[in-house]
């Protein structure tokens, strides 16, 4: 490798007291790309906010950040900031807020160059133009004046791309680029990036908690766990040999696959037999609990009716968006975000609907809901008709249908504690348990999430991103629904939890038969956890199979696209392995 | 961009209405008759009787209110019952003093709260921030009465640069008008202002943790240009809002500082119409100031739009 771009030496930091980095050595050569790779709160974000020096204020940081010769912990402000956006750019996580919403994206781009080159405005402007149009912008489409807000999250981050690039950094910074975005997108913003990369021979740090991503992009790897470097080596070598126990733990939980029973979309006899088992108090479960008060306040579950009518089924369900207002009297043509769509999911499946974002299927999962009502078409659960039923007819419903939201952080109030937060859906219940009955029932929920009956009087901020899963998956499953709906649950949790919250949606469907609909446009979880899978494209499931079949063999175009963009650690270590040697 | 202002628009007119049929009700239920309070305690029944008459007041409710909202629309606005003059006059007169004064008060609150909410915000925590803060604390805890007490004393009778109280009057040339309205304007302003300073610096505050200030200041810009040129633009919105509810308080609330200065505003106009009974000038007052907020809202909402173009594509 050439002589260092930026040599960070034996970095430690600190923000008000609290030890976040400890003697992290990195360095990235010009024009090579280094992944940057750890969990979160491992200080991946930190350390690219050191070399940029945007810390926050009570940071103080000790060692050595050398970039290009320049000690940049030395440096002063003035420096700093002739420095920025000309010689480091940075991209960031979030797409949708990096952007300032009243300027627009010619103002953003333009500003930089302006202030580096001191060009005039029309020159700016003019150098904007072309750098929006090398990251996939053309003018037709995205003249200077568009706003930020007119602009999808893929388009956005393109945009934040532009501003990095525009004056032809020899240090690109990138913070978890992707991650906001869905495969396909994330397979486009990558390849733009290495495309810079390369073109301009700039250096990357790219930060990700992907493995995949990261074995695919980078030439070289450091893995980082609680502010220390753990491995660092070419990307290749580290990852097939797996030398370091903690790089082995992180590269298999990537690839984690919970133990689920035997399954298959045609033994649906299977189900009902676990279904049973709740029904009878729960005998394969360990955990003691009085019977006699929790059971009489349970629904009862008659299993023996209805064993061949699914649990959920969707039949030809559509929903029309009013198109978007054009002046004060004409409106553009409707949108379908739901196009004639039909599913059923049998007592104790579990069932993948997989799509890129925009499909149409968090607005199908809100109709199965009832949280919103389909334009035409009809919803029936546990056999009853759910489209079109006053609130309170659908008390049953609710009661059997629980939902567990991706963001672990924004569900759950955060000045309430534990017990009350877990027992809100209890109000569904028939009769209203006593106080007593209801913190049991909790400490239950809770024991079955692998959490303990002493976290009941916690608050929300007391517990991590992945413990704060568990609540809502204890809150989903306290009135013992039959189905729960999980819209990207372990999307925004790191790989290691991610395993754990996989193997425990896994032992609840082997132990209490609650079937699933996982809302995800992540392959690897509808790999790990599901029978079948339906595939969304713009409103219409335009396939449908088992798993394994589909995401082995997908026939459709969209499916194709998803597969083939889904990061793969197998496939990227096999191709890394024959770059590298 | 259309549909938005079109919207504002109906809404404005709505609340006129309604507000005025709510002016209306209100004043019908006040104890007092003004006929007799016209005529004096020694008038008899029948003269009383005369006069209610001749003013209307026993015409049924619903016609006197579409007597009274058709001749709102006419700017007629009656005559008062005391001074026997047209209100339009009475109000014509006092609107040229209390109109300036807000306006002065309300430039003078915004020309000191900016620069202290951004000058804080920028050094939040730090010693320069915690004394500004502390001063505008005492700027929202002491009432507008007392600084116009200390003002007084301090410029009119310690310096004696401008007169201690009265109105000049504006025949007498701009200066002098000007000049009288000084103090009552620096009076009203400060409290004000340290309420919107503090506003400013909060919004700003909120504005400079979000992601599009790391991503400016990771294009090299300068704090000081981002607090400008990304921040303070995006912190308007509350900033206008209170703007707004602060210039319908200026126009409408500041009975206590005319009278402190002396000066023949709206405000002690209605004062003294309502210790008097002086129903139609009441209302007709009452009547301005609602539709001058509805106004100042009207505005407000539109530079919001301005501000932001989100607002502007929206419906």
């Amino acid at each position: 490798m050439t002589a260092g771009l930026l040599e960070i030496r034996d970095l430690s930091l600190a923000i008000g007291g609290h030890p976040i980095l400890k003697g992290v050595d990195l360095s990235i050569g010009q024009g090579e790309v280094m992944g940057l790779v750890g969990e979160s709160g491992s200080g991946k974000s930190m350390t690219a906010l050191t070399v940029m020096r945007l810390l926050p204020f009570s940071a103080r940081a000790t060692g050595s950040v050398r970039f290009d010769g320049i000690d940049l912990l030395a440096a002063t402000e003035d420096q700093m900031c002739a420095l920025r956006g000309d010689d480091i750019g940075m991209v960031f996580q979030e797409p949708m807020t990096a952007l300032n919403p009243v300027k627009t994206i010619g103002e953003q781009v333009a500003e930089g160059i302006r202030l580096h080159t001191g060009a005039a405005r029309a020159e700016a402007e003019e150098r904007a133009r072309k750098m929006l149009d090398r990251v996939g912008l053309p003018a037709e489409k995205f003249p200077l004046s568009r706003y930020p807000h007119e602009l999808s999250g893929g388009q956005r981050q393109r945009v934040v791309i532009a501003i990095a690039c525009a004056l032809k950094p020899k240090l690109l910074i990138a913070d978890e680029p992707t991650t906001a975005l869905d495969v396909v997108l994330q397979k486009q913003i990558l390849e733009l990036l290495k495309d810079l990369v390369r073109e301009n021979h700039m250096g990357l740090l790219l930060i990700s908690h992907d493995l995949a991503v990261v074995t695919e992009m980078a030439d070289r790897i450091t893995i980082l766990r609680r502010g220390e470097v753990m491995e660092e080596g070419e990307t290749a070598r580290v990852l097939s040999e797996q030398v370091h126990p903690y790089t082995r733990q992180l590269a298999q939980a990537s690839m984690h696959v919970p133990k689920r029973r035997a399954l298959s979309p045609l033994e649906e006899e299977m189900a009902p037999k676990a279904t049973e088992g709740v029904a009878s108090g729960g005998t394969s479960n360990p955990i003691p609990r009085p019977v006699e008060t929790t059971l009489s306040i349970l629904p009862d579950i008659s299993p023996s009716r209805g064993e061949r009518t699914p649990l959920l089924a969707v039949k030809s369900v559509s929903r029309l968006y009013p198109g978007r207002r054009l002046s004060l009297f004409r409106r553009d043509t409707p949108v379908y975000a739901v196009d004639d769509v039909s599913l059923s999911i049998a007592p104790g499946h579990s069932v993948a609907l997989v799509g890129r974002s925009g499909c149409g299927k968090s607005t199908l999962a809100r109709m199965i809901l009832a949280l919103d009502k389909p334009t035409s078409g009809e919803i029936r659960f546990c056999g009853q008709a759910i489209t079109g039923k006053a609130e309170a007819d659908l008390k049953s419903a609710r009661r059997d249908m629980q939902v567990v939201f991706q963001d672990p952080y924004g569900s759950f109030d955060p000045r309430q504690k534990v017990e009350r937060l877990v027992t809100e859906p209890l109000h569904l219940l028939e009769k209203r348990p006593s106080h007593a009955e209801r913190r049991e029932m909790a400490a239950h929920a809770l024991a079955e999430v692998g959490l303990s009956a002493s976290d009941l009087d916690k608050y929300p901020h007391e517990f991590s991103g992945g413990q704060r899963q568990r609540l809502s998956i204890a809150r989903a499953i306290i009135t013992r629904p039959k189905l729960v709906v999980a819209d990207e649950p372990v999307s925004a949790l790191d790989v290691s939890i991610r395993a754990q919250i996989l193997d425990l949606f896994a032992d609840l469907n082997n132990r209490l038969g609650v079937a699933y609909l996982f809302i995800t446009h992540d392959l690897t979880v509808a790999r790990a956890i599901t029978d079948e899978v339906l595939v969304m494209h713009e409103g219409r499931i335009v396939e449908r199979g088992v798993t394994k079949d589909v995401l082995d063999h997908p026939q459709s175009d969209a499916a194709q696209a998803l597969v083939e963009a889904a990061p793969d650690l197998h496939r990227a270590i096999a191709r890394k392995m024959q770059e590298q040697g | 961009m259309t549909a938005y202002l079109l919207k504002r628009l109906v809404i404005a007119a709505i609340t006129l209405v309604l507000a005025s049929m709510v002016v209306f009700a209100v004043l019908q239920v006040v104890p007092g008759d003004p006929a007799r309070l016209m005529l004096g305690m020694n008038a008899s029944a029948e003269q009383v009787e005369m006069l209610r008459s001749q003013l209307g007041l026993n015409d049924p409710l619903v016609l006197r209110y579409l007597h009274w909202a058709i001749g709102l629309l006419h700017l007629d606005f009656g005559r008062s019952y005391t001074y026997s003059v047209p209100v339009l006059d009475l109000v014509r007169e006092r609107i040229v003093v209390s109109l300036p004064l807000a306006l002065i008060a309300l430039a003078l609150s915004t020309a000191i709260a900016i620069p202290v909410g951004l000058y804080s915000a920028s050094r939040r925590g730090r010693a320069g921030d915690v004394i500004a803060m502390g001063v505008s604390q005492v700027g929202v805890a002491v009432p507008n009465f007392w600084f116009a007490l200390l003002l007084i004393y301090l410029f009119a009778v310690w310096l004696r640069w401008v007169p201690a109280g009265g109105f000049a009057g504006w025949k007498a040339g701009a200066w002098p008008a000007l000049k009288s309205l000084l103090l009552p304007a620096v009076a009203l302003a400060l409290p004000q202002a340290a309420i919107l300073a503090r506003v400013t610096r909060q919004a700003l505050l909120e504005v400079l943790s979000e992601d599009y200030i790391r991503t400016a200041r990771a294009k090299g810009m300068p704090y000081r240009a981002v607090l400008w040129r990304h921040a303070l633009r995006n912190a308007l919105i509350p900033v206008l809002t209170i703007m707004g509810l602060q210039f319908a308080f200026l126009l409408a609330g500041t009975v206590i500082i005319e009278n402190v200065f002396y000066l023949p505003g709206l405000g002690r106009l209605v004062f003294q119409a309502i210790t008097q009974r002086d129903l139609i000038v009441v209302e007709s007052v009452v009547m301005l100031l609602v539709a001058a907020v509805i106004a100042v809202n009207l505005l407000v909402d539109l530079s919001y739009a301005l501000v932001d173009p989100r607002l502007r594509s929206r419906e």
